[in-house]
C-alpha cells in the first residue's frame, strides 16, 4: 500500500493492488477500506468489488454514519456494460465482470465532476 | 463463489422461479432518492387495490422503512397477476443530517430522520440480497443517471440473476429525457411514465404483467 506521510499536509491515497486484496475475505476487505476512510483517505481499490461485496459496503457504511463525524462514503467506478454484466454464463466460464478500478473516499472530501463510461473527473478536497 | 457452487446456485435459483408461481412474487421497488419510488407505489396500489402504501414528500428519505403492500391483483387482457409491492427507501452511500436541515427541519429531528435514513437504506439492501424476486428501477428521467449508486445498483441486481424493469418517471417535466436512460443502461428495456400524473400507466402495468406474471 503507497502512503503519504501522515505528518504532512495533504490528503493520503491508499492505492491497494487486486493481489492485496485478492486473498481477503469480504468482510476483511470492507474493513480495510472503511478504516482507510475514516482517517479521510483516499483508497484507490486496482480491481474493485464485486455487487455483493458493494451491496455489503453500502449496509456497513450505512451503520457507521453518525452526526458530525463521518457522513457516508463517495465511491467511483466505471460502469459495467450490458455486455459484460454478469449472469450465469460469465460464472461458469470464470470471467471477472467486476475488475474496475475504484475510488472511495469519505464524502465530505470528495466529489465528482463528470463521470461517463470512459472517464471519471473528481474533486478532492 | 467456485465453479459447482456458481451452478448449483443458479439452477437453484431457476427451479425456485419455476416451482413458485402460486406465491405472489415480491417486486422491490428501488432507485436513488427522490426518484418517485413512494408515487409509483402508490399509484399502483390504488389503480388494483384502492389503498395508498406511504407518505410523499419532495423531501429526500422521506420512506425510511421498506413498506410492503401484499396480493396486488394486476388484470392485463384476461390474465391477473398477483404481485406483493415492496416500496424501499431511496438507495444512497451517504447521508449527512445537515441537508434535512434545509427543509427548515429542526437539528434534532433531521438528526433522527438522518438515522432512520440510514437503517433504512441497509434494509432495503438486505432485502434485495434476501427477499426480492423481481425488481422496478425507478430513476427521475430528468436527472443524470450515470451515478455510481444506479451503476452499483444494477450490477448488484443483475448479478443475482433477478428480473429487473427500469423506469424512467418524471416524464412531464420540462428537462425530462427518456433517451439519455436508454442509452445508460441498453441491456434493460427502459419504460417512460409520470407516476405523479398516471401517464403511459397502461403501458407499464402491461411490461409488469409481461416480466413478473
Amino acid at each position: 500500500m503507497a502512503e503519504l506521510s501522515t505528518g504532512a499536509e495533504g490528503v493520503q491515497i491508499d492505492l491497494i493492488s487486486g493481489e492485496r486484496m485478492a486473498s481477503k475475505a469480504t468482510m476483511e476487505k470492507i474493513r480495510m477500506i472503511l478504516d482507510g476512510v475514516h482517517e479521510g483517505n483516499i483508497v484507490i481499490l486496482e480491481d474493485g468489488l464485486s455487487p455483493d461485496e458493494e451491496s455489503r459496503l453500502i449496509e456497513v457504511t450505512m451503520s457507521e454514519i453518525s452526526p458530525d463525524e463521518f457522513s457516508g462514503i463517495e465511491i467511483e467506478t466505471y460502469p459495467r456494460s450490458g455486455a459484460e454484466a454478469s449472469g450465469i454464463l460469465n460464472r461458469i466460464i470464470g470471467r471477472d465482470s467486476s475488475s474496475k478500478l475504484t475510488v472511495i473516499g469519505p464524502a465530505n472530501r470528495i466529489e465528482t465532476l463528470h463521470k461517463d463510461e470512459t472517464l471519471i473527473k473528481a474533486l478532492v478536497s | 463463489m467456485g465453479l459447482l457452487t456458481s451452478i448449483r446456485t443458479s439452477i437453484t435459483d431457476v427451479t425456485d422461479r419455476l416451482f413458485s408461481d402460486g406465491e405472489p412474487k415480491r417486486i422491490g421497488i428501488y432507485g436513488p432518492p427522490n426518484a418517485g419510488k413512494t408515487t409509483l407505489s402508490n399509484r399502483i396500489a390504488r389503480d388494483w387495490t384502492g389503498d395508498a402504501i406511504g407518505p410523499e414528500s419532495h423531501i429526500p428519505h422521506e420512506t425510511r422503512r421498506a413498506r410492503r403492500k401484499e396480493n396486488v391483483e394486476i388484470k392485463r387482457n384476461g390474465n391477473t397477476v398477483t404481485i406483493d409491492i415492496v416500496d424501499t427507501p431511496g438507495v444512497t452511500t451517504k447521508v449527512d443530517y445537515q441537508e434535512f436541515l434545509e427543509f427548515d427541519i429542526e437539528e434534532e429531528d433531521a438528526i433522527r430522520r438522518s438515522r432512520e435514513a440510514t437503517e433504512g437504506v441497509a434494509e432495503a439492501m438486505h432485502w434485495l440480497r434476501e427477499d426480492i424476486d423481481g425488481v422496478i428501477y425507478v430513476l427521475d428521467s430528468a436527472e443524470d443517471p450515470f451515478t455510481q449508486v444506479n451503476t452499483m445498483l444494477i450490477g448488484i441486481i443483475e448479478s443475482r440473476d433477478i428480473p429487473v424493469l427500469i423506469f424512467a418517471n418524471k416524464i412531464d417535466l420540462e428537462d425530462s429525457s427518456v433517451q439519455r436512460i436508454s442509452n445508460a443502461f441498453p441491456q434493460h428495456e427502459t419504460v417512460p411514465l409520470s407516476a405523479l400524473e398516471g401517464k403511459n400507466m397502461d403501458e407499464v402495468y402491461d411490461k409488469i404483467a409481461e416480466y413478473f406474471g
